[in-house]
């Protein structure tokens, strides 16, 4: 299969699974108890009769199910998530105001805990059995265990509260008028906590997945040879060891995208990052369902796309997998 | 059975894990004879720090709720959530895994594109949905984690099942003329017993993290007192009070740890191929 054969292979079934989330999306709305105007709407109660009429109108609600289906799933095509009666402004438009910040946070994320995780790996399975591998990977061990939100929330009174070296609220600063370099360097201290705790339970999962996977690879006979062969052991271990360990982080970095998504809900509360997370814990307060949901098909289309690029980076990386 | 003891008690971390959970185990048995008011009642002045007053170890939360009480009820609450999805979680993923391992062809694609599309689907945004939709309740909370969590259950045990079923002994009782139905569940699934026992015990871990999550940001139960729910009510008064914060989220810590070093432990114990490899 030729590169453009497989990517496209792949787009099409992107595009079906993206098209079984919105009827799921759509399932859900109407097996919530209560009327689905109402539903979409936000609470029941809270909305006038008139803007429930015009709702059943505009998905067709007293059509049969196939045909409301129809609709929703036109109106999605045409990036129309429907409207926040609550927020008083359209879903689609709140999720993009909203979306920026959340990939900045997550991108981080990604970043630091592939770089840590990967470091820390490779330094326990370089000292394998010493005082640095045991410390490692009791770290990592704990890390793995650790609530997200709550060392986010311990990151918050140790290193804000107490230490007073970071802040630990916010974007940035409030009522500031920093421009250009120094709002970027006013953004970066923001979210180095968050980043750094949304980071970390993968901080973990790679560092025991690199060490692990190092230590398989460094009994390959390959690896044989170059000891055989006299080259120098950091040259073995970075050349021949790492570069075939990390096979298996790639595969794993494609899932951390969806823990990702979820996390960052977590944590954009406790630091009140203005991100599609926090806006989902707000449109779970208000019951804004509508919202909810919209939320849920974009970081689910975020998640396919972020696989879409590993999928093909693997086959980069690794051409054998195309044979 | 005693050959597993001694195989088990070799990993020093899975003895460690025994003994934590034993310990949780016995403060959520105990919890209605140690702190018999309910977690729920004002007991004291709010906002007292650990061992300021007596009876109050862990100090009393914004309402005067002592913590401790909390922290030992929300114990039942953890462990039982934990165990009851996965449990669920097993039942639903056994199913699928084995008939798309056992019978393969047009079955085994289509199980497992649905099985992947819920892999695909990221795991708590999904669990935040199903919970806020069909409102907050153990149900409804049960419900969500076993349907986010059992994708592993069915591709683990699909492997397991498409390996073993290659066996002479499941052919041998083919030409027997066993039913289907009998293969897989005498023949087959019984050999497939010890990874899947490792894999449901990481799951309890996860579950209760999922839980924790989900009750922290106010998707609880509201009548029972869990973990997350206690994190998430003292995370405002975070400066005040840390404790309030602070001991639930040691609880949890030190639950999901426990669970991760005995499956650890179960699967250096049950698959001495698999632990000689990492």
């Amino acid at each position: 299969m030729s590169m453009i054969q497989f990517i496209a292979a792949r787009l099409t079934k992107a595009v079906f699974v993206l098209i079984a989330i919105l009827i799921l999306n759509f399932c859900l709305i109407h097996a919530a108890p209560g009327d689905p105007a109402a539903v979409m709407a936000g609470e029941a109660g809270a909305t006038d009769e008139l803007f429930l009429q015009q709702l059943r109108e505009q998905f067709g609600l007293d059509q049969p199910f196939h045909v409301q289906l129809w609709i929703y799933l036109s109106d999605v095509i045409q990036l129309d998530l429907g409207y926040s009666y609550r927020q008083q402004m359209p879903v689609a438009d709140l999720i993009l105001e909203r979306l920026p910040a959340t990939l900045l946070l997550t991108g981080a994320a990604f970043v630091i805990s592939l770089l840590f995780g990967i470091t820390a790996g490779v330094l326990s399975a370089a000292n394998v059995g010493r005082w640095k591998d045991t410390l490692i990977s009791i770290l990592a061990l704990i890390f793995y265990a650790t609530p997200l939100f709550w060392v986010a929330i311990m990151a918050v009174l140790l290193f804000s509260v107490t230490l007073g070296w970071l802040p630990g609220f916010g974007y940035e600063t409030v009522g500031s008028t920093y421009t250009g370099l120094r709002r970027a360097l006013d953004i970066g201290a923001h979210l180095i906590l968050p980043a750094v705790t949304l980071g970390l339970f993968f901080t973990a999962v790679y560092a025991r997945m690199t060490r692990a996977s190092m230590l398989e690879v460094s009994e390959m006979d390959f690896v044989k040879t170059a000891r055989a062969k006299g080259l120098p052991r950091r040259t073995i271990q970075r050349r021949h060891i790492l570069r075939n360990a990390l096979l298996p982080i790639v595969t794993l970095a494609g899932l951390q995208a969806g823990q990702l998504v979820g996390g960052a809900v977590l944590t954009e509360t406790v630091f009140a990052w203005p991100g599609i997370g926090r806006l989902m814990f707000e449109a779970l307060a208000q019951r804004d369902y509508n919202l909810l949901l919209g939320i849920f098909f974009v970081s689910a289309s975020m998640v396919i796309l972020f696989n879409l690029v590993t999928d093909i980076l693997y086959r980069v990386i690794d051409p054998r997998i195309a044979s | 059975m005693k050959d597993f003891w001694t195989k088990y008690s070799r990993n020093i971390g899975g003895v460690a894990g025994i003994v934590i959970l034993a310990i949780v185990l016995v403060v959520a048995i105990g919890a209605p004879l140690l702190f018999p008011d309910s977690p729920w009642k004002m007991v004291q002045r709010p906002f007292l720090p650990p061992m300021a007053v007596d009876g109050m170890l862990l100090g009393t939360d914004t309402l005067g709720r002592n913590v401790a009480a909390g922290v030992a009820h929300g114990a039942r609450v953890s462990l039982l959530i934990g165990l009851i999805s996965t449990v669920v979680a097993l039942a639903i993923g056994i199913p699928i895994g084995a008939t798309a391992g056992y019978f393969g062809g047009i079955v085994d694609d289509a199980l497992m594109r649905f099985t992947e599309f819920f892999q695909t689907v990221p795991n708590f945004a999904l669990a935040i949905v199903l919970v806020a939709i069909f409102q907050p309740s153990i149900y409804s909370i049960v419900g969500a984690i076993s349907i986010v969590s059992w994708p592993p259950v069915a591709r683990l045990v699909r492997g397991e099942v498409l390996s073993l079923r290659k066996r002479e002994y499941v052919e041998a009782a083919i030409l027997a003329g066993q039913s289907n139905s009998k293969i897989i569940l005498t023949q087959i699934l019984p050999n497939a017993m010890s990874p899947i026992i490792v894999l449901g015990s990481l799951m309890v871990a996860t579950a209760i993290l999922l839980e924790s999550s989900l009750s922290f940001l106010g998707l609880g139960d509201p009548n029972v007192i869990s973990w997350g729910y206690m994190i998430g009510a003292g995370r405002t008064v975070i400066r005040q009070a840390w404790w309030i914060s602070f001991f639930p989220g040691i609880a949890i810590l030190l639950t999901v740890l426990a669970l991760n070093l005995i499956g650890e432990g179960l699967n250096d114990a049950l698959n001495p191929r698999l632990a000689r490899k990492s």
